[in-house]
């Protein structure tokens, strides 16, 4: 059983938790525990107050007016981006463009340097891992221009089956690939997949919501071409994400949006767009949440992601070996079978109990999880289910949060031992 | 609180464990409607044969959670042998107890007792009111709806032919 102690591997988690005003609350007469951070994750009281603070003493639109409080607004917006790039090992933070969450930053490239560069007949490489974020608006491009969409397989373990990777490289413009699987916890090898497509002369755009909230990002590292992330899974505020790219091929594309924010000059017979990444932020961005997401970086960056990551390790450890010794056959786990290979993504399948039932039981012990197919039909058929239970487990996660999901499970069991 | 037990009533259960009318019928001369949860991926077929504007056969195909699996399978009993403006009336009504007007979207809030029961037209509803716990549960009202609308599908496209 657990000791509750996790400072083995670096991280006070009771103290961490004690951060995260929402984790203090009950559901159903149980203390709460979040094991939906897949969905989003919780906020840190620095994150709420950085929020409350922005509107309470330097609320004014930014990159307008000249006062005093319109200058410290600015400055906070672009020392946010400045952070975003450090955390993300971007070069510079001009190549750092604020959306409103990843999947805007995924549309902004379809829209912008998709329809730009990929023409009737061209290929786009996705895997059958991604969200519906890194499918449909490459389905929609596919639709309105031919551009041809090809799949790389996933494995009985939900890994990425790259047997046939030269072959369905051969002629492709763009892999498109999630960093960290949303459904099976599995993690691409990025930087092989990069390598591979950029030797084919493909560009290679990393769906990384599922990755940065886990794991130390470096984007040179991965040599990717562009990165699509959010705040909100990574204790930020909803409503804001960021795209990054390489500065050569921002400079290249032509806006996404158009409004106020985005132009140099505008005329009675049209317009002159901004330099990157004002061209890509049309209209009044959402300060606050700007503001929100600076100070998630600074608590994430407080804890160290190497901590962060060994903690989740660990536990993703203890989670796999306890579900698995407690419930043997009757409880199946999608994804990969060790933590080399995986994060802490568990999708579940319990006897034949359906997953809204079952999270159903699971929340009158307080215990919070996804179900459904997670925005993932296409990889949910190959898994061969409608739905998962999908627990996943953060920073602030334990391992009595573990302890008391088996016992809801059993309980769940129980209930509905036919 | 509202407890597991205003959900998952015993009679739900039953119908769970051994839903009735599970199948098909052959298209054409049934008609076949495929209803789909899109927040979960549960999806329902409903085969419906009408002669003489009776509803003479159901079948229920796919596969849901125990909510979505027992209205379907409650509904099938409910509905075969009527009339289809019958079965319109028994849908009406079903639809009607399904409404969270009366209980706010936080189903904690469902006042004790449950008032609603005694409204009129209610009892016209039998095994069915054991359903009427679902509106404390607000997510899972889709489940149990999910063949019902499924049926309205069914009977618009039956009577169209």
């Amino acid at each position: 059983m657990s000791t509750n102690d996790s400072s083995s591997d670096g991280l006070d988690v009771a103290a961490i938790k004690a951060e995260f005003p929402l984790l203090q609350r009950e559901v159903n007469d149980h203390p709460i525990v979040y094991l939906d951070s897949g969905a989003t994750s919780q906020k840190p009281q620095s994150v709420l107050d950085a929020m409350d603070r922005y509107y309470a003493e330097i609320n004014a639109n930014i990159h307008r007016g000249a006062y005093l409080i319109a200058e410290r607004a600015t400055t906070a917006v672009e020392n946010s981006r400045a952070a975003l790039a450090r955390f993300l090992g971007a070069p510079s933070a001009e190549e750092v463009v604020f959306t409103k969450n990843a999947t805007e930053a995924i549309n902004l490239v379809a829209h912008s340097w998709g329809r730009t560069n990929l023409m009737e007949g061209d290929v786009v490489l996705l895997t059958a891992l991604e969200h519906h974020a890194n499918i449909v608006p490459w389905q929609q491009l596919a639709a309105e221009r031919g551009v041809e969409i090809r799949w790389i397989p996933v494995d009985d373990e939900g890994r990425l089956d790259l047997t046939d990777l030269d072959v369905l490289l051969d002629g492709v413009k763009l892999l498109a690939v999630t960093a960290a699987s949303n459904v099976t916890g599995a993690l691409p090898p990025v930087r092989h997949l990069a390598d591979a497509a950029h030797a084919v002369g493909a560009t290679v755009l990393i769906d990384a919501s599922q990755w940065i909230p886990h794991l130390p990002t470096d984007v040179t590292d991965w040599d990717a071409d562009f990165v699509a992330v959010t705040g909100h899974k990574m204790c930020g505020p909803t409503g804001i994400g960021a795209l990054w790219g390489r500065r050569e091929l921002l400079d290249a594309m032509p806006p996404f949006l158009g409004g106020g924010s985005m132009i140099q000059n505008v005329t009675f017979d049209g317009f002159t767009p901004a330099d990157v990444p004002t061209r890509f932020e049309a209209g009044t961005q959402p300060i606050a949440e700007i503001v929100g997401w600076h100070a998630a970086v600074d608590f994430l960056e407080g804890l160290g992601m190497e901590a962060v990551a060994a903690h989740e390790r660990d536990l993703t450890a203890y989670a796999l070996r306890t579900l698995t010794e407690r419930f043997g056959d009757d409880l199946v786990i999608h994804g990969p079978s060790t933590v080399e290979e995986r994060g802490g993504t568990l999708s579940l399948a319990y006897r034949d109990i359906h997953p809204h039932d079952l999270s159903q039981v699971l929340d009158q012990h307080g215990v919070c999880v996804r179900a459904g197919h997670h925005c993932a039909k296409p990889l949910m058929k190959v898994l061969g289910v409608n739905a998962t239970a999908r627990a996943s487990l953060y920073l602030y996660n334990d391992e009595s949060d573990v302890d008391t999901l088996a016992d809801a499970l059993a309980d769940a069991g129980d209930f509905f031992a036919f | 609180m509202a407890g597991l037990e205003d959900l998952y009533r015993e009679i739900i259960l039953d119908h769970y464990r051994s839903p009735r009318n599970r199948g098909e019928l052959e298209v054409p001369p049934a008609t076949m409607a495929e209803g789909f949860n899109p927040l979960c991926g549960d999806e329902i077929r409903v085969y419906l044969q009408v002669d003489d504007e009776v509803i003479s056969n159901v079948r229920i195909g796919g596969q849901g959670c125990s909510i979505s699996q027992s209205s379907a399978s409650m509904m099938s009993t409910a509905v075969v042998g009527k009339s289809i403006d019958e079965a319109r009336d028994v849908l009406r009504q079903f639809k009607e107890m399904m409404s969270i007007h009366e209980h706010g979207l936080d189903g904690e809030d469902a006042a004790p007792g449950d008032p609603a029961a005694d409204q009129p037209g209610a009892s016209g509803l039998g095994d069915l009111e054991a359903l009427r716990g679902v509106v404390k549960f607000p997510v899972r009202i889709k489940c149990a709806t999910l063949g019902w609308n499924t049926l309205d599908q069914a009977l618009t496209d039956s009577c169209s032919e």
